[in-house]
């Protein structure tokens, strides 16, 4: 596989060259600013590109936003919460958390090969994420989907409850429902978004989730009860 | 203090020497140069620059082993985001204990 590596710091640069001269990728170019990189790009064509998140003036997010053409990128930072970020964007495989380990830049390598030797077929359906990741201070946390009975919003934050642990993160109910599959939630009230199938009973404008009364709002009732199998 | 240490070059290299001094050697220039541009930025005030400064060094710290360093540099940067320099002090006393490092080895 080819690869080029973009990184403002020598030092990571010669990290990331180390790691891919052991696991037998080719690195075809390396570039100290992220705009050499696109004008190279549009020219070349790679399998993979590792790209800092964090460079001055033009980061990793530009540099994403500047694509003309889908590509196989590999995100590197120091900061977790970017990495959370870079999986809204469908270019991206993997992240890597600097200082990189041997031991994880092999699973992403390992994910690369997968995704090249085995192209999406068009016609299969998109598959739903049965987890997602949070950010709860520094530590990058698995939720089961399955396992959410309620999201609710506060302030700046929402709180995700799942049956074994309640999670606070900074985000909105919007951002996390792109992530969420329709046919198991909805948003019944503007601060909260309800696992379907969790539902224990309505009454009113209230519905109990799990061990939670939730209330309902007037316009979104209508929408809950359609949702609902009845005998 | 903690102490810097080879442990992530050593895995890294894999027992090859030639390895290890070429990642020694790019911490060597690249370290003193990252240094100079952080002190600049702080005589000038310019928290952008001085928080960019931050985070690049703390990678290096963070290579060298040092946890604790890592975690004052990344409370520093946080900091630095609203115009503070709380924890420069600490901060610059590992970039010191680093130069020191680098001396001897």
């Amino acid at each position: 596989m080819n690869c080029i590596i973009i990184d403002d710091e020598k030092t990571s640069r010669v990290i990331l060259k180390t790691l891919c001269d052991q696991t037998n990728l080719n690195v075809i170019n390396e570039f100290s600013n992220a705009i050499e990189a696109i004008k190279y790009l549009n020219n070349h064509d790679v399998d993979v590109v590792f790209l800092d998140y964090h460079m001055p003036s033009f980061n990793g997010l530009d540099f994403i936003k500047t694509l003309k053409k889908p590509i196989n990128i590999i995100l590197t930072t120091s900061d977790p919460k970017f990495a959370i970020e870079a999986f809204e964007y469908d270019f991206i495989i993997d992240y890597l958390l600097k200082p990189i380990e041997i031991s994880r830049f092999k699973k992403s390598i390992y994910k690369v090969t997968n995704k090249l030797v085995s192209p999406t077929d068009v016609t299969k359906q998109p598959e739903i994420n049965k987890v997602f990741y949070i950010n709860v201070d520094r530590r990058l946390i698995k939720i089961e989907i399955d396992s959410i009975y309620v999201i609710e919003a506060s302030g700046d934050y929402i709180i995700i409850k799942t049956e074994e642990e309640n999670y606070v993160v900074h985000s909105t109910l919007r951002k996390i429902n792109n992530k969420l599959p329709d046919n198991m939630f909805i948003q019944v009230h503007r601060s909260f978004i309800i696992n379907i199938k969790q539902i224990i009973d309505i009454q009113d404008n209230t519905v109990l989730v799990h061990k939670e009364i939730v209330p309902i709002s007037r316009s979104k009732r209508s929408i809950l009860i359609k949702r609902l199998d009845f005998l | 203090m903690e102490k810097p240490n080879l442990n992530y070059i050593n895995s890294l290299a894999r027992e090859d020497d030639s390895i290890k001094k070429i990642l020694i050697d790019v911490i060597k220039t690249e370290f003193p140069e990252e240094k100079q541009d952080y002190y600049e930025s702080f005589s000038k005030n310019d928290f952008k620059k001085i928080k960019d400064n931050v985070h690049r060094l703390k990678h290096k710290i963070s290579i060298l082993g040092l946890e604790n360093g890592y975690k004052n540099a990344n409370a520093y940067e946080h900091n630095l985001r609203v115009n503070s320099k709380d924890k420069s002090e600490i901060f610059e006393k590992t970039l010191t204990t680093i130069s020191e490092y680098l001396k001897i080895i």
